[in-house]
């Protein structure tokens, strides 16, 4: 029987970047077939191509054995492949309903949506592979865990056989996580074949049934779990070792240098989101702050930057207390700021790299006499910023929006980290990066943290707060449950605590702390 | 729990400042309406279009003092509880408010006279007719994300080239048809120019105004002054009174006495309405303006949607434009539409992209224009030329309160690029 989906020699070159070079790859039935690569290796360019959405240079499409010409999505909906996008293709003003019949939508009389039947069979899917969802409810009203579901049924719909799932799990939490993979493994024993792109080891080595590697546009190989380890994969994406570990010294310890009391923060919505928080940060420390995503984590980073008011509470910076803060104020304090959504907070993405290097100093000394920017000394910064961070772009004067994910994470990170920084705050550093950017990201915070400076990380990665922090916080509904020293805290305690479960019951459930050292892999 | 009567705290202080401008609002009312009043006087309201109807309503007659203090204490009242308790929906607020205002000024204005209220409903719902129209150019366009403010000069020239047709075939309806395809041809342009070549939507928008409003005076001074007869001489579509339908009272003679142009809006509008939201072809237009990356993965044609929903508004704003010839005074002025593309765009936001809200607060703005010129003939002492702004000064508060407010398609304006 031949594989249901072969790619042979695919090439798609961009201005400037050879994005695939003649990439095959295949796919067996009832096959969960891994794509890794570092950031910008090529592909969400190889599924866009599969998917209609680019065309590409050369290079021929076999579906179950039959040469395929995909020149749109509908030829690929019509072969039957469907898929997840990696970043959401819903719209959020409509509803679960809507979004699924959008373009093959079911008439009443000929004319009219009938909305009443896909509904129907949006419940008949979701009995049958386990995907719970309401069909009257509004896209923006859903967490992403079951947004990405919708897109899941959204593909069944169309009744694909040949899944494309492009980093599904970047934005889900753990339990989200859990939940995919058991449903994807429902539809790969109902004889679904499935594309699975992700950056997380982990991942790869729990649900594939075979990988391939891209680097640089290229195929590097395709391989089984059995035969690899999580390190040996790793260093057949980015070319080279890659230490899954973050080693550093123990800290030495200053000043406080943030100081939070009993802090009170609204959302959009005006929802009081972070209710009496207190805790405080210490020079040559960084403290995590672990927490389910939506627990008031952003609001919180929000306030301390400035860019959301604050109820009520105190907040004090190197000793100063700031009252209505302004991002400019605070900036100026000596803080660095990663901020979480860094399309939105960190980047202007049509400005070019070296605009985007100066986005907090752009005023001053020396990239500005008076009014007049000095165009040649800031390009000169972003020059040597580039290649000390190693941001990988063809030169500084392209667009912020033209590089992969990781490289712009990595102008904010050269933008932030060259400044005289006191304090930091890194709202989720390394999502959707791969592992060689965030053994590098990691090391860098590390590095600030031993120069002396003190360090806020928040993430929704268990796992990177425990590589990185000294003291853990856990937050729930917006308030500190519990603070454990990182080097001993055990990993099942505090996800009881993610989970809402008191200190006190978690306690008695699993120990605090772990016996000795523990071994902390990303 | 400090959190819960933290969240009631924060809010309450914009509440009090909203109280307060509502308890100065009645003050204001008081002061202005009521040292003209005598005890005893009254307003009369005639609720009938003519003395011929089939059923004739008594008119109705208020006390002006009593009218107007229970107006001034129902806003009153209204600020007061608004800083006690809230009231949950900002829009029955304005709109009561709003309403006790014009109600207490009617009133007030009319003080030992008479005033057709039927007469000046059915002016506002004629007045807001081109209005609407264009607010429903709106509508289509920019729910499919493109931004047209060239409505104004499509009006313009469709209301050119309908009455020059007109007059040249002696048939309306050739000049309406010629009108329609008109506004086609130039939101075609506008099509083409913006999703095409990608130029900016507003400097589009902007140069098709400038170039309708040079043209057509050109044309007019050059040719229809000279021979007004033949080229600008067209008639307008006659009443057409719907049998029974115009018979009821006080909803017969507003609704159902009217011209082709006036029935064809409000038919336009119940289309519009129903294939946005109940039909394929609305759901994807939606999808195109709110998503057009979503739309394209499912395999909708992005420029195909825009294209035409763009030439559908297009031929909506042309019939608007033929309103103002064929539906009004059947000859064409330079610069006859006066704003009113703006405000049917003012009237797309405060309706929030929706055909029943653009309609609604086109009526607004219609009522608003039938007043002004009511109040010229009740001889109100406000300099007429003061009362002459109050569509657009309704229009710029409309605008200023409300903008923030509304949430426009999210990928308004923005061209789409694969
Ligand atoms: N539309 C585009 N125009 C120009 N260059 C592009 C475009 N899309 C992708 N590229 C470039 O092609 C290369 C491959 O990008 P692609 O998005 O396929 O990477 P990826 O493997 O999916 O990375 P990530 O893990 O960050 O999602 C990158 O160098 C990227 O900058
Ligand atoms: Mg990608």
């Amino acid at each position: 029987m031949p594989p249901v989906l072969q790619l042979k020699g695919i090439t798609k070159a961009f201005p400037g970047v050879l994005a695939n070079d003649h990439i095959d790859l295949e796919l067996n039935e009832g096959e969960i077939h891994c794509l890794l690569g570092e950031n910008g290796a090529g592909k969400t360019t190889l599924m866009n191509i599969l998917y209609g959405l680019y065309k590409p240079d050369a290079g021929e499409i076999y579906v179950r054995g039959q040469k395929a010409e995909i020149e749109n999505p509908n030829d690929a909906i019509q072969r039957g492949i469907g898929m997840v996008h990696q970043h959401f293709m819903l719209v959020p003003v409509m509803t679960v309903t809507e979004n699924v019949m959008l373009g093959v939508e079911e008439k009443r009389n000929g004319v009219f949506l009938d909305r009443a039947k896909v509904a129907a069979r949006i419940r008949e899917i979701s009995h049958d592979y386990g995907l719970e969802v309401d069909p009257d409810a509004y896209i923006k009203d859903l967490p992403v865990g079951i947004q990405q579901r919708v897109e899941i049924i959204k593909v069944l719909y169309r009744q694909a056989d040949i899944l494309i799932l492009d980093e599904p799990t970047a934005v889900l939490t753990p339990q989200e996580v859990e939940g995919l993979f058991k449903i994807l493994r429902s539809l790969v024993a109902k004889g679904k074949s499935l594309i699975f792109i992700t950056h997380k080891l982990k991942e790869v080595m729990a649900l594939a049934d075979r990988i391939t590697v891209l680097r640089l546009g290229r195929t590097v190989g395709t391989v089984t779990p059995s035969e690899v380890t999580p390190e040996r994969l790793a260093s057949m994406m980015v070319g080279r070792e890659v230490n899954l570990t973050v080693s550093k010294k123990p800290p030495k310890v200053g000043d406080v240098a943030l100081e939070v009391k009993d802090l009170y923060v609204e959302d959009e919505r005006h929802q009081v989101a972070v209710r009496g928080l207190s805790l405080d940060v210490r020079a040559g420390e960084v403290l995590g702050i672990a927490g389910v995503q939506g627990n008031g984590q952003t609001q919180l980073v929000y306030a301390l930057t400035g860019l959301a008011p604050v109820l009520s509470g105190e907040i004090r910076i190197l000793g100063k207390p700031v009252r209505k803060p302004t991002p400019r104020k605070i900036l100026e304090l000596g803080v660095g700021h990663v901020p979480e959504d860094r399309q939105r907070h960190g980047l202007i993405l049509s400005f070019p790299i070296h605009d985007n290097m100066v986005l907090c100093t752009y005023y001053q000394a020396p990239f500005a006499r008076g009014i007049n920017l000095q165009e040649k000394v800031i390009v000169a910064n972003a020059e040597t910023l580039a290649k000390q961070f190693d941001v990988r772009t063809p030169n500084v004067f392209v667009p912020a929006s033209s590089l992969s994910g990781g490289n712009q994470q990595k102008v904010i990170v050269a933008r932030e980290f060259s400044r005289p920084i006191k304090l930091l705050i890194a709202s989720q550093p390394t999502r959707g990066l791969d592992v060689g950017s965030i053994e590098y990201i990691h090391s860098r915070i590390i590095e600030k943290r031993d120069e002396g400076a003190a360090v806020l990380v928040v993430s929704s990665e268990l796992d990177e707060i425990l590589a990185l922090s000294d003291r853990i916080a856990v937050m729930y509904r917006g308030q500190i449950v519990d603070i454990v020293p990182a080097a001993q805290a055990s990993k099942e305690y505090l996800g009881l605590l993610m989970a809402g479960i008191s200190p006190a019951d978690a306690a008695k459930s699993v120990a605090p702390v772990a016996a000795g050292e523990v071994e902390r892999v990303f | 729990m400090a959190a819960e009567n933290l969240s009631t705290k924060i809010p309450s202080r914009k509440r009090i400042a909203t109280g307060i401008a509502l308890l100065v609002i009645g003050l204001l009312m008081s002061v202005f309406f009521l040292p003209g009043t005598e005890t005893g006087q009254t307003a009369t309201f005639g609720l009938n279009l003519s003395s011929s109807a089939a059923i004739l309503l008594p008119d109705m007659t208020l006390p002006v003092q009593t009218s107007l203090y229970v107006l001034v204490l129902i806003v009153v009242f209204m600020g007061a509880y608004h800083m006690a308790r809230g009231i949950r929906s900002p829009g029955a607020l304005f709109g009561v408010v709003a309403f006790c205002f014009v109600a207490a000024f009617l009133i007030w204005a009319t003080r030992g006279r008479s005033l057709s209220l039927i007469g000046m409903l059915t002016s506002s719902l004629v007045r807001a007719t081109p209005i609407a129209l264009a607010a429903l150019c709106g509508v289509i366009s920019e729910r499919a994300a493109v931004v047209n403010i060239g409505i104004e000069g499509i009006m313009l020239i469709a209301a050119e080239a309908s009455v020059v047709t007109a007059s040249l075939s002696d048939s309306l309806y050739i000049g309406l048809m010629v009108g329609i395809l008109s506004g086609a041809l130039i939101a075609a342009l506008h099509a083409w120019l913006v999703i095409r070549f990608k130029v900016d939507q507003i400097v589009s928008g902007v140069a098709i105004n400038i170039f309708a409003t040079g043209t057509t005076s050109f044309l007019s001074s050059k040719y229809l002054q000279h021979q007004s007869d033949l080229l600008n001489n067209s008639g307008t579509f006659p009443i057409i009174s719907i049998p029974l339908l115009s018979k009821i009272p006080i909803i017969g003679p507003i609704f159902f006495e009217n011209n082709l142009i006036v029935y064809l809006m409000m038919i336009i509008v119940i289309v519009m309405h129903i294939v946005l939201y109940y039909t394929p072809w609305g759901l994807r237009t939606r999808a195109v303006g709110e998503h057009p990356k979503a739309a394209d993965t499912l395999g909708i044609n992005v420029y195909l949607m825009r294209y035409v929903n763009v030439i559908v508004g297009g031929m909506i704003a042309g019939l608007g434009g033929a309103y103002f010839t064929l539906g009004s005074v059947g000859r064409f002025d330079e610069v006859m539409t006066a704003g009113k593309g703006f405000i049917g765009l003012a009237a797309m936001i405060f309706g929030n992209w929706n055909p029943l809200g653009a309609f609604t607060s086109s009526l607004i703005f219609g009522f608003a224009d039938s007043l002004q010129v009511k109040m010229q003939i009740l001889k109100v002492p406000i300099p007429s030329s003061i009362l002459g702004m109050a569509p657009y000064i309704v229009t710029m508060i409309v605008l200023t309160g409300l903008v923030g407010q509304a949430i426009p398609p999210a990928a308004d304006g923005q061209p789409y690029e694969k």
